[in-house]
């Protein structure tokens, strides 16, 4: 191997320390999902969306931005996302069990449906793709307050047919505004596949309607995810205007606890893909220059599980809102802002 | 004191708050050198520059979407709907989203939003420049809605709307544009949202109304002195949250009510204040709860005869007032 890909992570600026982090979230985004689909099929809790084979685009493009000071608009399989940017799995497990303590919605919305201003982490919905002209929004507000940061907003490739995504994207053009448009195209709205869904070849294509770069990634490749999200932030805090990007990604699991994904597809196609999944990709990368081994990834593992059963059991036994508080924060209350 | 046009008073008020607080800004079609095909932002891109009163792509949607981001952010956006007739794409984005973001978020995240659309008719616009759209809205909880029909209405309302903390749907009537004039303070005050105002005193039947049809149940009931008919006007001024308390009083006072709107009939405004006082009423109304709305066709169209036979006015609500007199 040469010496030059044996560095790739220090050329870009990352530490070892920084990989580091990067694969164990990733893992941990992974442990997570798996346990939440436990969850839902044992019967604890009601739903649970997947973002299983995401994960690496997710924390490259985490790890390229600027924690509590860049703004994110996640899409419901962003769990590895969240987790890179502030969240803890105790926060996600409080979220999937609906309970009061949940920073998301305070168990008032859907798994998946981020939310925490602490970390500007910015209150979604289902509707698809509404988060696209809101993302343009917060970097309007960086041009008008002249402050620097950017906004990243993500959504699938489904979400890049909705007319929220082309008219975000145009006004975001036509004002040059500091905001990364990140596509996690896993190939799959529910149950239609790319080719029913888009007439380009691929979705990074639509970029160049409205003026500015479109690039798509391999979304198993971390360190490239976020070598490209790192160069779409500085064109965007040098005032060149956003960046399309499309992480060319695979959905593993069905596209929720809801669905029979065997419907549509085969189990050949699926596991041809795990074949591709960005973990143990990294992983190899990670042995490969000497910084990880066998041990490393056991202890990691067990931490990991620790975390996870003791994020459930926290979830589990926290208690529900009141069911009178249903009726609160329709608008402000006094003394709320 | 200065007397001033409705359309100049909404541009007072946004001028007002915009050289208070620099937070508040205006986007939308046509805004901004050409100050609005109205007229409601003209000179405001000179004095405070293409930034803030920012002239938008073509787009309704992304008009309130980016707005809702910016007042996620904490600015004070103004959301400028050319039409009414038009803000249906941005549907999803107001009633999915800005209403919603408070309760959704728990109240972590605010939305703090006005979106500025003009209605109604009675100025050839056919069916796609005449719309009322209030009851496409109504009833969604999380919004506001407020409609004046005066002046000093219209700048008060839209300096309270600006400095809510909740999403609030301006609607202003085209008509009430040029054709009203009142008094305005020269200064800073508020209408507070929520509060109904009664327009004129009396204590023969009571007409709840609201946007232009207030001018028309005023002038009738001028007309109806003559008939020893004494009629109180109430101005609903917002329609969301409905001010019960002044409805309810209003119509004790008199015992027999008119609701009067330009939106059509079927699932409007008057039917839930017609629900309100056949709730906690019955036994105080002398004769049954009357309404006066558009028709339920799909809008108004333009040819002339047409356009006159849906709109309300002044001799249309002067002879249901009387029949509800003379009941």
């Amino acid at each position: 191997m040469a010496i030059a890909q044996l560095s790739k992570h220090r050329q870009l600026g990352l530490s070892d320390e920084q990989v580091i982090e990067m694969y164990r979230t990733m893992m941990l985004a992974r442990k997570f999902d798996e346990r939440g689909l436990i969850l839902q099929r044992a019967g604890k809790i009601n739903f649970h969306v997947s973002g299983i084979g995401q994960e690496a685009a997710q924390v490259g493009a985490a790890f390229a931005l600027q924690k509590q000071h860049d703004y994110f608009l996640p899409y419901y399989r962003d769990y590895a996302l969240v987790l890179s940017i502030g969240m803890t799995v105790k926060d996600l497990m409080l979220a999937i069990f609906a309970k009061a303590e949940d920073p998301n919605s305070g168990g008032r919305q859907m798994p998946g449906h981020f939310g925490y201003k602490k970390y500007n982490i910015v209150t979604g919905s289902s509707p698809v793709t509404t988060q696209v002209p809101h993302a343009v929004g917060f970097a309007l507000a960086a041009k008008l307050k002249k402050q620097e940061f950017v906004s990243f907003v993500t959504f699938g490739d489904g979400s890049s047919n909705q007319g929220d995504f082309h008219e975000g994207c145009n006004f975001a053009g036509v004002h040059k505004l500091p905001v990364i448009f990140m596509c996690e195209n896993n190939q799959y709205a529910i149950s239609v596949p790319y080719h029913k869904q888009v007439g380009c070849a691929r979705i990074a294509d639509r970029a160049a309607g409205y003026g500015f770069p479109g690039i798509a990634v391999d979304g198993n490749d971390v360190l490239e995810m976020y070598r490209v999200v790192k160069e779409a932030r500085e064109r965007a805090i040098r005032g060149e205007g956003p960046t399309l990007i499309e992480a060319i990604v695979y959905r593993v699991s069905p596209h929720s606890t809801s669905d029979d994904d065997m419907a549509y597809r085969t189990k050949e196609e699926v596991d041809a893909h795990i074949e591709n999944d960005g973990i143990p990709k990294f992983r190899k990368y990670l042995e490969e220059i000497g910084i990880w081994n066998e041990e490393k990834q056991a202890t990691m593992l067990q931490e990991i599980a620790q975390e996870i059963k003791e994020a459930t059991e926290y979830g589990d036994k926290a208690p529900f809102p009141t069911p009178e508080s249903t009726l609160r924060h329709v608008y402000a209350e006094e003394g709320d802002v | 004191m200065a007397m001033i046009t409705y359309l100049d008073a909404i541009r007072l008020g946004m001028k007002d708050e915009m050289e208070r607080d620099e937070n508040v800004f205006v986007l939308g079609e046509d805004v901004g050198l050409k100050g609005g095909v109205f007229g409601t932002t003209k000179g405001l891109h000179a004095q405070f520059g293409e930034d803030r009163v920012m002239d938008t792509p073509l787009a309704e949607s992304a008009i309130s979407g980016v707005a809702i981001g910016a007042a996620m952010y904490g600015m004070r956006p103004i959301a400028e709907m050319q039409y009414s007739d038009f803000m249906l794409p941005a549907t999803n984005q107001i009633i999915s989203e800005a209403a919603k973001i408070r309760y959704r978020s728990n109240n972590d995240w605010t939305c703090p939003l006005v979106v500025r659309a003009p209605i109604g008719g009675g100025v050839f616009g056919g069916l796609y420049h005449s719309q009322c759209p209030e009851s496409i809205f109504f009833g969604t909880p999380g919004l506001k809605i407020v409609v004046p029909s005066t002046p000093y209405d219209a700048k008060g309302l839209l300096i309270a709307a600006i400095r809510d903390p909740d999403p609030v749907l301006y609607f202003e009537h085209k008509k009430c544009y040029r054709m009203i004039t009142g008094e305005v303070p020269d200064g800073d005050y508020t209408v507070p949202i929520g509060k109904a105002d009664v327009k004129r005193d009396g204590t023969d039947i009571t007409v709840i109304t609201y946007g232009l049809t207030v001018h028309f149940a005023l002038q009738a009931a001028e007309e109806l002195v003559k008939d020893g008919i004494s009629a109180l006007i109430l101005d609903l001024r917002t329609i969301q949250p409905l001010d019960r308390d002044a409805i309810l009083e209003s119509v004790k006072k008199t015992g027999k009510v008119l609701i009067l709107h330009e939106d059509n009939k079927t699932g409007g405004v008057g039917a839930e204040v017609s629900a309100i006082i056949a709730e906690e009423l019955m036994y105080d109304l002398d004769a049954p709860i009357m309404r006066l709305c558009g028709y339920d066709v799909p809008a108004m169209p333009i040819s002339p005869p047409l356009e006159k036979f849906y709109m309300l006015n002044t001799e249309k609500v002067q002879e249901a007032m009387l029949k509800l007199a003379q009941y």
